[in-house]
């Protein structure tokens, strides 16, 4: 069995009959359908027809959606730039512990990557709120005088949403920063850098394009949160995956909707190409 | 210091469970933290009450099977893009990569466009294939670092001494990329057992999962059986990412270097 060599009867590719015809039914059929129905005319009673037209795609201008639409990008921006704030120096921390030492938090940032955004919701509502919260501990050592409901509120959302894309950020700057050179690291503390200068002049301008890379993933993350905004926030607060799934659930606006996600498709993968495209740059130039 | 930082950010990791965990073991209904009293009763409702039960087996059902078919197309589709490096199964792993990089509603969105306009919606069926597919990259990641990971020199020693392709894959190739199936379906095991949004749309209104019922009684008013199911399910994933980094090698999945190539 030789690797790389082109396959050259029909029989050999067997193996990718299975896996081609899921992916191509199962995701980008639905996504050419969506597309399609991003332009099909809307009747009233929630139903649509097939049609050519960009009403729905013209609704991007009026004020319901832009509002909508910069505060989710507001937000998601602030959640994930508060993850790299936090996580580079966390995760630079990480990984200068031993391996054996590191898998236990490991464990714990992949249990909490993996909760439902309901349960970080739900969390965090109790967290915040004014029967059960962190006010009462702060009433009980004497720093407040009555418990206070910190939730729902602007702030509430962005705990939330932060503490959604934590663990998103750090394991998307583990890699850069485990591979990170060592010897580079100890030559500056040799020649008498002082570790919070070899952080600052070494290791932070090594790896601008990783913690770039971070900040717009953690950003598309974030602008996927659903729940949060509903859970932690008022209306205003709503972010567009929300907006996507009132219109197409409970408005029962299928075409609207399906231009929102169309939108929403576009500013993700050009975002996500342009990650690509630096972390590409980055490894041409060491 | 170094440490004290790494514990800070952990306790505001563990914080909002704590809290929940507390709450979980209250004597009465009502939410209070501190917890007044100590009772366990709340865990027993999960299996006593069928409002309970139903969604939590129904959503490990649906994981369990999601995450096979998530594996099942992850595995033939690394294996070919190992052995044959050619523009189409690299065309192919970029969109097994997609839906991981675009926010969730939007293949949601499809799905219930897609399955709408079937005229088969609604059953479980839906939410398995609709999860195994939306949950492809994270076997396809880990199965072809294991195939990346492989001694070439094992292969071809087998080839040398006359076995053919089938009986390298079954005698050398498979065991050697076991764990990493392993570890991929769990990862898929658990992201399908917590997911959402997805699932509400393929068929939120008919098959009720455990994030949907939780997000349903959240409406309505508070239940310490919230609390109680929210403490098993974060310690089923504890315990399951805890197993994969006993038997496997964690920081090499999450893409730190191996001991060997360091």
């Amino acid at each position: 069995m030789r690797r790389g060599e082109p396959p050259r009867t029909l029989r050999q590719h067997a193996a990718l009959v299975y896996p081609g015809a899921m992916l191509g039914v199962l995701f980008l059929v639905p996504f050419a359908i969506m597309i399609a129905v991003s332009l099909y005319h809307r009747v009233e009673q929630g139903f649509y027809e097939p049609g050519f037209e960009f009403t729905h795609y013209a609704r991007f201008f009026t004020s319901f959606f832009s509002d909508h639409l910069l505060f989710s990008l507001f937000i998601a921006a602030l959640a994930s730039a508060l993850c790299v704030l936090v996580g580079f120096p966390f995760t630079y921390a990480l990984v200068r512990l031993g391996r054996r030492a590191q898998i236990p938090i490991l464990v714990l940032l992949l249990s909490v990557l993996s909760l439902s955004e309901v349960i970080v919701g739900f969390a965090w509502s109790v967290l915040l709120s004014k029967n059960a919260g962190l006010s009462n501990l702060l009433v009980w050592i004497g720093l407040l005088a009555k418990p206070l409901a910190w939730s729902p509120s602007f702030g509430a959302v962005l705990c939330g949403l932060s503490y959604l894309t934590f663990p998103y950020t750090i394991l998307v700057l583990y890699p850069p920063l485990s591979r990170l050179d060592r010897e580079m690291v100890e030559a500056a503390r040799t020649l008498g850098a002082s570790p919070a200068r070899t952080f600052a002049t070494v290791v932070i301008p090594v790896l601008r394009p990783a913690i770039l890379a971070a900040f717009i993933l953690g950003f598309v993350f974030t602008l996927g949160s659903y729940l949060t905004p509903q859970i932690l926030g008022r209306p205003q607060h709503w972010t567009l995956s929300v907006l996507i799934t009132d219109q197409a659930i409970y408005a029962a606006n299928i075409p609207f909707a399906a231009a929102m996600a169309m939108f929403l498709t576009l500013v993700s993968l050009a975002l996500v190409a342009a990650t690509l495209a630096l972390n590409r740059s980055a490894r041409r130039t060491p | 210091m170094r440490r004290a930082g790494i514990g800070l950010v952990i306790l505001f990791l563990v914080a909002p469970l704590l809290v929940i965990a507390a709450v979980s073991v209250n004597e009465k209904k009502r939410l209070l933290f501190p917890p007044h009293g100590f009772s366990l009763s709340w865990y027993g409702a999960i299996v006593a009450e069928s409002e309970w039960l139903d969604p939590v087996l129904r959503s490990l059902g649906i994981a369990a099977m999601a995450a096979a078919v998530a594996v099942s197309i992850a595995l033939p589709l690394a294996y070919f893009l190992w052995r044959y490096r050619v523009f189409y199964a690299k065309a192919l792993f970029a969109i097994g990569l997609i839906p991981f990089a675009l926010p969730p509603v939007i293949t949601a969105l499809g799905y219930l466009i897609f399955w709408s306009s079937s005229g088969w919606s609604g059953t479980m069926a839906n939410v398995v294939l609709s999860h195994g597919v939306f949950l492809v990259t994270l076997p396809l990641v880990t199965v072809s670092l294991g195939f990346e990971g492989l001694d070439p020199a094992l292969t071809e020693a087998a080839g040398t001494m006359g076995a053919d392709d089938l009986q390298v894959l079954r005698t050398i190739v498979l065991p050697l990329i076991l764990p990493y199936m392993v570890s991929g379906y769990a990862f898929a095991f658990v992201i399908s057992l917590n997911e959402y949004i997805v699932a509400f749309m393929v068929a939120g209104f008919t098959v009720e999962t455990l994030p949907i019922k939780l997000f349903n009684s959240l409406r309505y008013g508070y239940t310490p059986v919230m609390a109680s199911v929210t403490v098993v399910f974060v310690a089923l994933a504890a315990l399951i990412f805890g197993l994969v980094a006993r038997f496997g090698d964690l920081p090499r999945l999450l893409g730190a270097l191996g001991p060997r190539e360091r």
